[in-house]
């Protein structure tokens, strides 16, 4: 079987952008990051006894609000990155800001949230069920700050010469924030609920 | 969306200007040739240093606690006038194993034939995020300088083992390495870190830019080997990062994942270590597998043997591993009902691997074999991997496993799968690759002479070793004669031991060799070995952009012999 081609045919680069195919690969090895701590921590619940005791010291109050900050913030760089698929700049510009804006403050309610229960005697040490609840609340949060960093340059780039050039990126930073977004959906019920 | 194809056209991309200035050209470069040869220059530079920490661990096993010969000069408390302390052998067979699979084995097969040879092998000018390219090779190193670095801490490097069993690993009290552990963290989440990015470019390079003609079925099986190694990586490593962040926890913290008596688990790290450790073995043995699978056709002249099996057979082993695992634990105290499952897929692996043997097999039948120096390693490869593999059938049964696990049986049942995979395939890859990195050939009887020393040194090292841990020798002690019942195993040892000090000592072959071809090498021509596959279509060594045209590919990757052609071989790009 021979397909002829011309010498001169334009390379074929595949149905995918490189960047939204690198992301997606990302994402996959970091689905298996949290899988695994995700994973070991429900074998380790379900082995050990007394965690659902612990779990009751938990704020679920701030955990909801911060539930409710973060899926907003999911809808605002969906809005961003329509406004950029439509060419609408200010648009993108500021629904990015307030993707960031809402990202600060679930860190902030996360600080609250840390102080509140270093008061009450509960440190990463203090039992294995609050060594998971902080690791992967900890990483979580880290990958938000990341997400907040990456959402910060794309807003400035906005207002800049340079935005052409990377507006594609908003739909890139939109698959992260989503996936961060999906691993505090996990997180809320399996920490906070259960 | 339009908008968006016109941000990412490659023009975009791959337009950067060939450097001129030494630094941009060889050192912050971002061509992948030259990122190829960085990852070769850690990577043997790593290897070289893992070699002596073999040569260190084999000397104590064979004359414990004297002298090791030419290390007289490593002050106290690592070593005492060239005698090696209890605390320094475990250092040095856990960096063994450390730097052999992380530093050694992945940049040479993943970093340098991958980085080298991928882009050009599928037709395309560079990797699809050259900076990314660059960011991982630099990543690597920083990981490779963080490792070193452990040595010169407080107590010495990581003691407890290239697994990091835990609680061993977890509390520093347990082995009196305090730095070295927590460092041995980092460079390893360093070097994950590069490697993720590193798959990701191999991942996008070959599926969105294949030349022309170029479809999936037509790609060298090299690259098919790279990819799935890119795919089993990335998809196994997450947990082990997961579980290197708790582990990290508990020695700086003060967290319990894994200390039973803060009502942790050790047997958790196993499992997660396990989930990657298993698919980690096939990261290493597909690359090397695939080295071979280039060699062979092109000097057997005859196509490869049963192309689309060979990769649907490499995607059903990756697929598979990831549910071996328990396997490495049959004695760790697992449910017992466990092993039976594991103990099944575990020998079901065997079939796709046999395939692929049997494919090379059926390669050479009936070939017209010419033994050059990259065949008689690729030839190697195949011959000491059929014990390493078969003797992992041994192991994969459970019960059979009970009496061997952590005997010099396994020991020298992996050193029969990574020795072949890593050594033999990456030297049969140098020799193979050499005229193409660097534009000039390599001596082929100074060659030869090397491959028959490295293959029987080899095989004398670890041929014995299976009968040695049939006899119950336990792997990972520093003195085996201080238990009556090991003594007679001290004349297998020094045996096994000289064998090593001729194995180390023939690369310096290699070193002559590649030496000589630099300063006075034969040129090499485009195509030196008649091959087919795009990277032969070039110059020696390839220019900035690897080809002058975009390459048209016309045909499946190994038409040699091809019956009413006029050569022996057609190359991809003949319509």
């Amino acid at each position: 079987m021979t397909t002829e081609h011309s010498m001169t045919a334009p390379r074929e680069l595949g149905k995918l952008p490189f960047g939204r195919a690198g992301i997606w690969w990302f994402l996959a090895s970091e689905i298996m990051t949290f899988g695994g701590l995700l994973g070991a921590y429900t074998l380790q619940r379900i082995s050990h006894g007394g965690w659902h005791a612990e779990m009751q010291h938990l704020n679920a109050y701030i955990a909801a609000l911060n539930t409710l900050f973060l899926v907003t913030s999911s809808l605002t760089i969906v809005l961003a990155h329509q406004a950029t698929e439509r060419g609408d700049r200010v648009r993108a510009r500021n629904m990015l800001w307030v993707t960031v804006a809402l990202g600060i403050v679930f860190l902030c309610n996360k600080g609250v949230e840390y102080s509140i229960e270093f008061d009450h005697g509960y440190f990463p040490w203090t039992s294995t069920f609050w060594s998971f609840y902080f690791t992967m609340t900890g990483l979580h949060a880290l990958h938000v700050a990341g997400g907040v960093v990456w959402n910060t340059c794309l807003a400035i780039a906005a207002s800049r010469a340079i935005w052409p050039k990377v507006s594609h990126r908003v739909e890139y930073a939109g698959l992260y924030w989503h996936f961060v977004d999906v691993v505090w959906i996990f997180l809320f019920p399996l920490l906070y609920l259960s | 969306m339009s908008m968006q194809a016109h941000a990412e056209s490659p023009a975009h991309h791959f337009d950067h200007p060939e450097p001129t200035t030494f630094l941009r050209k060889y050192v912050f470069s971002v061509d992948h040739k030259v990122i190829g040869k960085q990852y070769l220059g850690i990577g043997v530079f790593m290897a070289v240093a893992g070699g002596l920490m073999a040569y260190l661990i084999r000397w104590q096993l064979a004359w414990p606690e004297t002298p090791v010969p030419g290390f007289g000069w490593v002050p106290e408390p690592y070593m005492y006038e060239g005698a090696i302390p209890p605390e320094f052998y475990n250092s040095m067979v856990t960096m063994h194993g450390t730097i052999m699979v992380f530093f050694a084995a992945m940049p040479i097969l993943l970093g340098a034939f991958g980085n080298f040879l991928l882009p050009i092998m599928v037709g395309a000018p560079d990797m699809a995020f050259p900076r990314l390219n660059m960011m991982s090779v630099w990543t690597l190193g920083v990981a490779s300088l963080v490792l070193i670095a452990s040595f010169f801490m407080p107590g010495g490097a990581a003691a407890h083992g290239w697994t990091g069993y835990a609680p061993l690993s977890a509390k520093a009290a347990y082995t009196g390495v305090d730095w070295g552990g927590t460092l041995w963290i980092l460079a390893l989440a360093l070097e994950f870190a590069s490697f993720l990015m590193g798959g990701v470019n191999f991942l996008v390079t070959a599926i969105n830019m294949r030349a022309p003609g170029m479809s999936l079925m037509r790609l060298p099986l090299l690259v098919w080997m790279q990819l799935t190694a890119a795919v089993l990586f990335m998809l196994s490593v997450g947990p082990l990062v997961a579980a290197a962040i708790m582990l990290l926890l508990d020695r700086t913290l003060g967290t319990g994942f894994f200390l039973p008596e803060r009502g942790g688990d050790p047997l958790l790290w196993q499992h997660l270590f396990w989930f990657f450790g298993h698919p980690e073995v096939y990261v290493i043995l597909l690359p090397g597998f695939g080295i071979v699978m280039e060699i062979l056709p092109v000097f057997a002249r005859k196509p490869i043997f049963g192309y689309r099996s060979i990769v649907w057979s490499t995607i059903a082993a990756g697929a598979l591993s990831f549910i071996v695992w328990a396997h490495h634990m049959f004695v760790s105290g697992i449910d017992a009902r466990l092993a039976t499952p594991f103990s099944i897929t575990t020998i079901l692996i065997s079939v796709p691997f046999a395939i692929i043997m049997f494919a090379m097999i059926a390669t050479l039948w009936g070939g017209s074999i010419v033994l050059t120096t990259p065949m008689l390693f690729a030839l190697g490869v195949i011959a000491t991997f059929l014990i390493g593999g078969v003797t992992g059938i041994f192991l994969g049964s459970a019960a059979v496993d009970i009496y061997l696990h952590d005997t010099y049986f396994v020991l020298a049942h992996f050193h029969y799968t990574l020795f072949p995979s890593v050594i033999l395939a990456g030297l049969g890859g140098l020799y193979f690759w050499w005229p193409k990195m660097t534009g000039r050939m390599l001596n082929e009887t100074l060659g030869k002479i090397h491959f028959w020393l490295t293959f029987i040194a080899f095989n004398c090292v670890f041929l014995p070793l299976f009968l040695v841990g049939v006899g119950g020798h336990h792997r990972r002690i520093y003195d085996p004669y201080q238990y009556d019942f090991l003594k007679p195993f001290q004349p297998v040892h020094e045996f096994a031991t000289m064998a090593a000090i001729v194995l180390i000592l023939s690369q310096l072959l290699l070193l002559v060799n590649v030496v000589m071809s630099l300063m006075s090498g034969e040129k090499a021509p485009a195509n030196p070995w008649g091959a087919n596959t795009l990277e032969w279509q070039t110059d020696s060594p390839p220019p900035h952009g690897n080809f002058k045209t975009v390459p048209t590919v016309y045909r499946d990757p190994y038409d040699y012999s091809v019956p009413g052609a006029a050569l022996d071989f057609l190359p991809q790009t003949h319509p």
